[in-house]
């Protein structure tokens, strides 16, 4: 079998700049959780579905398991471990614990990548726009009703 | 919402605290399976038959050992000789139960599709997957059965050959004089409802790390799972490894609603490699991959008689159930359909009582618990036939639920069990109240007259469960191979802190900010001076895991307990050093006063470290373990209701209210419990409008990515109006019963009842879910020719 083809790439992940050679077939949720360590982003199907691996790439709220890293070459990538940058929850995260909008936790990273792309282009959303805004994240936990309570307590 | 700093110490529980498990999860530092991973650490790939039935006529790994980074592969029949046992099946409910050899991986025959048939390990995840699928296999298909009553009719292609059938058991409950009642009752109802197949879909993956260390024959194991404790019992039997050498620890896991409640191949398959190749193993599934290997819940046939009075007195239910097992028997395959044995009576009081359940093999994906596991069933089943008979006798269906009502406890139920407590009319006073039950009837009435294309319907389901799984001799007289006790440690550290130690395992259900609450209070210590610690084997080695709703009703008690023991302990001491008597200390918020003088808890636990002045003949340290086995099972009971706008020019169903109101006992943490409920229902809803695995003639799983499988989004579902009522337990001081499967348990009826509500007029009455667009509209059209 032909040896798969390799290439550099560079990215900037939060705020952090990285220069990796890797298989050109490699996804972008794999080159972030597997050759930059940064787990928090995870994989929940493989289909496209889930948007367990949401982040987002140059702003744009991106299925990190549907897109190929080298297709993110010089992109500013932002991921979950970008959010809590001073080492506090920032208004999103805390909005999530006070409204116990997680349980598992394992759709949450995901999921908070998606409410801070739909804060970001809608200030106030209705309940209706954040559950629409939210509906390629699955959870199978909450049912939902405390994320969309938290997603517009962060509004506020 | 309150925080620990608005709250006096030592009062904790019933406050909804934030939780202390968020924060990791929050900023992504929560170590799932799939994140974690170990120096010279290989990956490993499972092939898996594409045929639901077919002889292995061979297996060829050359091709798979030639690909670059590949460093083993084997076929079933190369590893057949690791097996000491049958991947575990903990529960065989008849003396003549069928239990065929399940291999790890398949040797002769593949039985569904997914079944494993071969195993690379490469150096790296994308290798593995290449190199299997350069594993050249030849299969000669054999004839396939899928469908549970098909299999049971003669001349069926058979799953087992040495079985000559594909019935795993029959197992019968029955009480009372029930041909009598049927004989003499005024009016009869018989349904059949089924409950179709659903695929758990825990949001994780499920995913397994083993480190070996050679030198010593010791093996850790990371697995995605609810049962650490029973994983390494059971593991220990299977691959031979001595269980005192095994290590097996749940990281934190991403959900399991009875998917995780198992002992799976690939598990078992990392042990045995792990220890052959000297080097540690992952395995991570895909999601689809995972669609076909984890056990998937439900898919019964369920029929249904009910004898009355022409009041609407219900004196006999017939329940017959024909569940399709799969395959194989994986852990509790054989045992969940009778997990809801006793409740086809439901909330009602009912004279005699026939149960009756043929469990059968098909060349599926085994069947295993899933959130509820049989109690779901149960409940649909007699919700659904109580609204039948209140049809039948033209009455509310209130006014029949009311009539039938368990009223005295405790209450002996028709199938022979004790209930604690409960007040029925209370919660569905309640949940009517919230509903505004008159406004929405009025609505419905003015839809029906004015002949609109969207009608509304109310459905109703005043359930009751049994929960808090379960005294450990009841167990034994249903022939489950485990007990149902759970185990909890307290050890105060020197400092004052404390470790908690507790025998289940969660993933996602709050234990270590709930069992925080009850030792915090208990101990009249800071909450957040308190650390639960929980699914590692080798930290807390005593426990039976979490599932049956039964972590904060056994395990949470177990905590208590351990609590009164550290406090007898400590009480001891502070006699000793404040020279009074024992019972001249009162105890209240973690402080011992008597004499004029106090001492706390804390102090104490330093003065036992010291041991400089402690009683004669008493040994340092406060710590203290309790395992307890409950004598009775938990009993939450509630009313759901939904209201539905149905189209029917187009068969749509709009969930447009929820309401819920539960009896779960005392609380510990409300917050908790909504979410619990919360996604309880959620998934119930999903049943009753859209989830179904769905399989063809040959076996193959045709709903088989989440591209085709219809978990819904929060665009989907609506916001739940919930209400709750409380009756203590009065078998456990804490009054807990228990609330993780409220949710499933309750909510399929009512949707359904108010899907068909809605269509009594155009003379629908009998659907199944999931109730989609398609199938309402079908009934509509069958109902209108």
């Amino acid at each position: 079998m032909d040896p798969v083809s390799r290439k550099t790439i560079t990215v900037d992940v939060n705020g952090e700049r990285y220069e990796r050679e890797l298989d050109a077939r490699r996804l972008l949720i794999h080159f972030i959780r597997d050759d930059l360590d940064l787990t928090g982003s995870h994989i929940g199907c493989d289909t496209g579905n889930c948007g367990a691996c949401s982040v987002l790439v140059d702003g744009t709220l991106v299925k990190s398991c549907m897109m190929l890293a080298v297709q993110a070459d010089g992109a500013k990538i932002e991921t979950v471990e970008g959010l809590a940058a001073d080492g506090e929850l920032n208004g999103l995260q805390q909005a999530f614990s006070d409204h116990h909008a997680l349980q598992c936790g394992y759709c949450t990273p995901g999921m908070l990548m998606s409410a801070t792309a739909l804060l970001r282009e809608n200030k106030s959303p209705s309940e209706d726009e954040i559950r629409k805004g939210i509906q390629g994240n699955i959870c199978r936990c909450t049912g939902y009703v405390n994320i969309v309570e938290a997603i517009r307590a962060a509004a506020q | 919402m309150a925080t620990i700093t608005e709250l006096e110490v030592g009062r904790v529980v019933g406050a909804p605290l934030d939780r202390k498990e968020d924060a990791a999860l929050l900023t992504g530092q929560a170590k799932f399976v799939d994140d974690m991973s170990l120096p010279g650490m290989v990956w490993m790939a499972v092939v898996r038959s594409p045929y639901a039935h077919a002889r292995i006529a061979m297996v060829n790994v050359d091709g798979a050992l030639a690909h670059r980074g590949v460093i083993a592969a084997f076929s079933g029949d190369e590893l057949a000789d690791e097996w000491q046992a049958s991947l575990p099946c903990a529960w065989l409910p008849t003396e003549d139960t069928a239990q065929p050899n399940h291999r790890p991986l398949a040797v002769d025959e593949a039985r569904y599709v997914g079944d494993g048939v071969a195993v690379v390990i490469a150096e790296s995840r994308s290798e593995a997957r290449d190199a299997a699928e350069l594993v050249q296999i030849d299969y000669d298909p054999l004839p396939t059965v899928i469908d549970a009553e098909k299999a049971l009719e003669d001349g069926s292609p058979l799953v087992h050959e040495e079985f000559g059938t594909n019935r795993c058991y029959t197992w019968n409950l029955a009480t009372g004089e029930v041909d009598e009642e049927f004989a003499k009752a005024d009016v009869t109802v018989k349904e059949r409802y089924r409950q179709q197949r659903l695929i758990p879909n825990a949001i994780e993956p499920r995913g397994v790390i083993v480190q070996p260390f050679p030198a010593t024959g010791e093996l850790t194991m990371w697995s995605s799972t609810q049962v650490p404790h029973i994983a390494r019992v059971t593991l220990s039997m299977v691959t031979g490894v001595p269980e005192a050498k095994l290590r097996v620890v749940a990281p934190a896991v991403g959900g399991g609603f009875g998917s995780k409640l198992n002992v799976y191949a690939e598990e078992a398959l990392a042990l045995v490699l792990a220890r052959r190749l000297g080097r540690p193993i992952k395995w991570i599934e895909q999601r689809s991959e995972g669609y076909q290997s984890t056990t998937h819940g439900r898919d019964q046939i369920q029929e249904i008689e009910l004898a009355a009075t022409s009041e609407g007195k219900i004196r006999a239910v017939r329940a017959k159930l024909t569940v399709n097992f799969g395959a194989y028997l994986q852990l509790v395959t054989a045992g969940t359909p009778l997990l809801g044995a006793w409740l086809y009576s439901g909330a009602y009081d009912v004279a005699a009582y026939d149960f009756e359940c043929t469990g059968v093999f098909t060349n599926t994906t085994p069947t295993d618990a899933y959130r509820g596991a049989g109690r779901p069933e149960a409940t649909y089943a007699i919700e659904r036939a109580v609204d039948a008979l209140a049809r039948k006798l033209g009455k509310d269906p209130l006014e029949i639920r009311r009539l039938n009502f368990l009223r005295e406890f405790p209450a002996t139920i028709a199938s022979g069990l004790t209930v604690d407590s409960g007040d029925y009319d209370a919660h569905l006073d309640a949940a009517l109240e919230i509903l505004d039950h008159d406004d929405i009837r009025r609505q419905q009435s003015e839809r029906r007259e004015r002949g609109d294309t969207k009608q509304v319907g109310i459905g109703f389901s005043t359930y009751l469960e049994m929960c808090g799984l379960a005294p450990s001799r009841v167990l034994g007289a249903i022939r489950y191979g485990a007990g149902g006790w759970d185990a909890a440690t307290i050890r105060f550290l020197p400092t004052g802190t404390v470790q908690v130690l507790i025998g289940t395992s969660p993933h996602g259900q709050s234990h270590v900010t709930t069992f925080s609450q009850i030792v915090a209070e208990r101990l009249g210590i800071p909450y957040d001076d308190v650390e639960v610690l929980h699914g590692d084997t080798a930290v807390a080695p005593l426990g039976m895991d979490t599932y049956g709703s039964r972590s904060l009703t056994v395990g949470g008690v177990a905590a208590y307990h351990a609590a009164e023991r550290i406090i007898d302990k400590a009480r001891k001491i502070a006699a000793h050093q404040l020279e009074v008597g024992e019972d001249e200390l009162e105890y209240e918020n973690g402080t011992f006063s008597g004499n004029g003088n106090s001492l706390t808890t804390k102090e104490l636990a330093l003065q036992a470290w010291t041991a400089h002045n402690l009683p004669d003949g008493m040994e340092p340290g406060l710590e203290a373990s309790f395992v307890y086995d409950p004598p009775n099972f938990s009993w939450p009971s509630g009313t759901h209701i939904a209201v539905v706008e149905v189209d029917t020019e187009t068969g749509d169903v709009d969930l447009i209210r929820y309401v819920a109101v539960d009896d779960v006992g005392s609380v510990i943490n409300p917050r908790v419990v909504e979410g619990q409920i919360h996604g309880g229902v959620a998934q119930g809803i999903a049943q009753a409008l859209w989830e179904e695995a769905v399989y063809d003639e040959d076996g193959n799983l045709v709903t088989g990515s989440m591209m085709n499988y219809m978990v819904p989004s929060a665009a989907e579902l609506p916001s739940y109006e919930l209400g709750r009522t409380e009756t203590p337990s009065p078998t456990n001081p804490l009054g807990v019963k228990g609330v993780g499967e409220t949710g499933t348990i309750a909510s399929t009826a009512a949707v359904m009842n108010a899907v068909v509500d809605a269509l009594v007029p155009f003379g629908v009455t009998d659907l199944d879910m999931p109730a989609t667009p398609e199938r309402v509209w079908r009934a509509l059209e069958e109902a209108r020719t």
